[in-house]
């Protein structure tokens, strides 16, 4: 990748976290650090264990790999290698990896003089994950309640989990969540579809096909509902939205269990139950 | 911090308290039914577990079965006439404790100057009561096991049982659009306050409805046509199955596949004689009784008060804890063998060990094309 007569400049030492100036250089275009080398380390790691233990495992069947988490009789102890204790270190080195390049994000970041909004939006979707392996299960008090490593396995982890609540739809994060990941889509399609309208303008239309600036975005949302949330104000709600997809969908998980253990539908009793006719 | 952060961060901690309050704080009691990371799991809130009912002390110590017999020492015995006289009496007093109102005693059923009599509606219920208990303990081995049922089980104190249902009334207003429900869309706790179908006791618990929907293929097919209403009508009798036995619905299934009978656990089969019991028992001992029954204790329909799961499991996957009351009444286990009339066991003598037939062709319980031939 060339880099722009102007792209030098700000590849600055310092803004390093931890570490001070060791691995703070570049390998062609990438940026290294402390956390770039952790983030190689564990995600080699925790590569190579899940090559390992699938070779231990029936099948080389990329659909039906699976390495799955110890029986809940380990409770929060670890687990012999090949009942479950592959999926802990796994577990770890991607905890370790993604947190790794979070925080690598976060020193980029630093030395650019830039908010930190890349590696909170990274952050969040961190969080998802560890809600499922570790916060879930930590409540539950074992490790085997997280989801197994397989393409299949992982799929059927959710089906059964979701049905333990009997039906998962009456779950209120859930409906958020999916409501969220609804709108984030509604939004961004709506917002690709402006931007390339106002750029591939119709030749024959007025102004003859010149290409139109912000304020004919603008109008064209004012003229349809009223109101234009701005060029700005789009990515503001845009990071919004999908943000919350990521949270509550870690949120919807996080109950399931650790603070309701009954079926979902059931919990909209409360409604039912309130004084006001009950 | 400035107003507007302090704003926002009281409202998040109130909306989150506010929240809270709709959980169940506590530890859990967890366990898990099937293999490792598969979500196969159960977890429950020990604080809203249905309790199992306390067994009553008996009467006195069953007697031995020796002496003359109650048809010898009493009239009109039509149904226990075999037993002997020290057991019948035994019975007696313990049907007394489980079923009858405590100012009644015997009087709720017999008139205490003619024991023999038949005047009251109670005494032939019962009578028909105790032969739907032997039916139970020797035809379905299969779903109750060597524990057995008696009148407690489900009675547990009550002249009627606690969990019952009747025929429901259709809508009063079918063409308006606040009335036509189709039997659904209300939180009706029989299918878990979810807003699934909630007529499928008539369906299924005495019309004998297909509850299996999974086809055999991923396409649409002409030999396979089931409406998604009839999954909706089964996803909410299994919501009752569920929440009468107090599990999910990973007790008995693998959510991959609802249908296939090789990834279900045990359980499964044992819920599958359950349904039949439950049907039979219905079928041949209750609405057979309907013309006994006064209007008072039948449905707005006119039908009696029928079983369901939850009439003897009240919220637990074994009913009483799955306590066994059968060595203390042991007149129950089934018809004194003189006059037992050859019931054969439903799935065949070995069915608590082994899976029905039709488990092994899951697709001939769905297929059109068969059952029209």
């Amino acid at each position: 990748m060339a880099l722009l007569s102007f792209e030098r400049k700000y590849r600055v030492r310092g803004g390093t976290l931890i570490g001070g100036d060791l691995f703070d250089y570049w390998v062609g275009p990438f940026y290294v650090g402390f956390f770039g080398v952790t983030t190689a380390i564990f995600a080699s790691l925790g590569t190579a264990l899940i090559f390992y233990a699938a070779s231990l495992g029936p099948t080389w069947n990329p659909w039906l790999i699976s390495i799955a988490p110890p029986d809940i009789s380990y409770g929060l102890g670890l687990a012999p290698l090949r009942e479950g204790g592959f999926w802990q270190i796994i577990t770890m080195c991607a905890v370790g990896a993604f947190t790794s390049w979070a925080l690598r994000e976060a020193e980029i970041c630093r030395k650019l003089g830039i908010g930190y909004h890349v590696p909170i939006a990274f952050g969040v979707a961190i969080f998802a994950y560890v809600s499922l392996v570790v916060i879930r299960p930590w409540m539950l008090g074992a490790w085997g309640f997280g989801f197994p490593y397989g393409i299949f396995s992982h799929l059927d982890w959710v089906s059964n989990t979701g049905y333990q609540y009997l039906h998962f739809h009456y779950n209120p994060a859930h409906m958020l969540a999916v409501s969220f990941f609804f709108t984030t889509t509604f939004a961004l399609a709506l917002h690709g579809g402006l931007v390339l309208s106002a750029v591939n303008p119709d030749p024959k239309g007025p102004g003859n096909g010149e290409v139109k600036s912000p304020e004919y975005e603008d109008t064209f949302f004012r003229d349809t509902i009223g109101y234009s949330v701005g060029t700005l104000g789009i990515h503001r709600l845009g990071l919004f939205l999908a943000l919350s997809a990521g949270f509550w969908s870690a949120i919807c998980i996080i109950i399931s269990g650790p603070l309701w253990a009954r079926g979902w539908p059931e919990w909209w009793t409360w409604w039912l139950n309130l004084p006001i006719w009950s | 911090m400035s107003t507007y952060a302090k704003t926002v961060t009281f409202g998040v901690t109130l909306g989150s308290l506010v929240l809270l309050t709709g959980c169940e704080l506590g530890p859990k009691t967890v366990s898990q039914v099937g293999y490792r990371g598969a979500g196969l799991n159960q977890i429950n809130d020990p604080d809203h577990m249905a309790k199992a009912a306390a067994i009553p002390a008996a009467p006195y110590a069953v007697p031995e079965d020796t002496g003359p017999l109650a048809s010898e020492s009493y009239q009109n015995v039509q149904v226990l006439g075999g037993v002997s006289a020290e057991r019948f009496n035994h019975l007696m007093a313990a049907i007394t404790q489980w079923v009858a109102p405590p100012a009644q005693g015997c009087n709720y059923c017999h008139n205490p100057e003619n024991l023999a009599s038949d005047e009251k509606y109670t005494k032939i219920v019962a009578r028909k009561m105790i032969q739907m208990t032997w039916n139970i303990n020797t035809k379905y081995a299969s779903h109750v096991k060597q524990t057995g049922v008696t009148c407690y089980t489900c009675h547990a104190g009550n002249a009627v049982p606690q969990y019952k249902w009747t025929d429901a009334v259709a809508s009063p207003n079918p063409g308006r659009i606040r009335g036509a429900k189709f039997g659904q869309n209300a939180p009706d706790p029989n299918v878990g306050y979810a807003s699934l179908p909630s007529q499928g006791f008539t369906d299924y618990f005495q019309n004998a409805n297909q509850i299996r929907v999974a086809s055999s293929s991923a396409y649409p097919s002409k030999n396979h046509v089931v409406s998604i209403k009839a999954a909706e009508s089964s996803y909410g009798l299994m919501m009752h199955l569920s929440s009468s036995l107090g599990v999910n619905c990973t007790y008995c299934h693998n959510s991959q596949s609802f249908r296939s009978w090789s990834l279900s656990r045990a359980q499964r089969a044992t819920a599958y004689y359950g349904i039949r019991m439950v049907r039979d028992t219905n079928d041949q001992y209750i609405s057979s009784l309907q013309s006994v029954f006064p209007a008072y204790r039948k449905g707005p329909l006119g039908d009696p008060y029928k079983v369901n799961c939850m009439t003897c499991h009240q919220g637990l996957s074994k009913p009483l804890g799955g306590k066994s009351m059968i060595a203390d009444n042991p007149v129950l286990k089934g018809p004194p063998i003189a006059q037992a009339a050859v019931v054969p066991a439903e799935g065949g003598p070995n069915a608590d060990e082994t899976v029905p037939d039709a488990f092994n062709t899951p697709a001939a319980m769905t297929d059109t094309t068969k059952a029209t031939q």
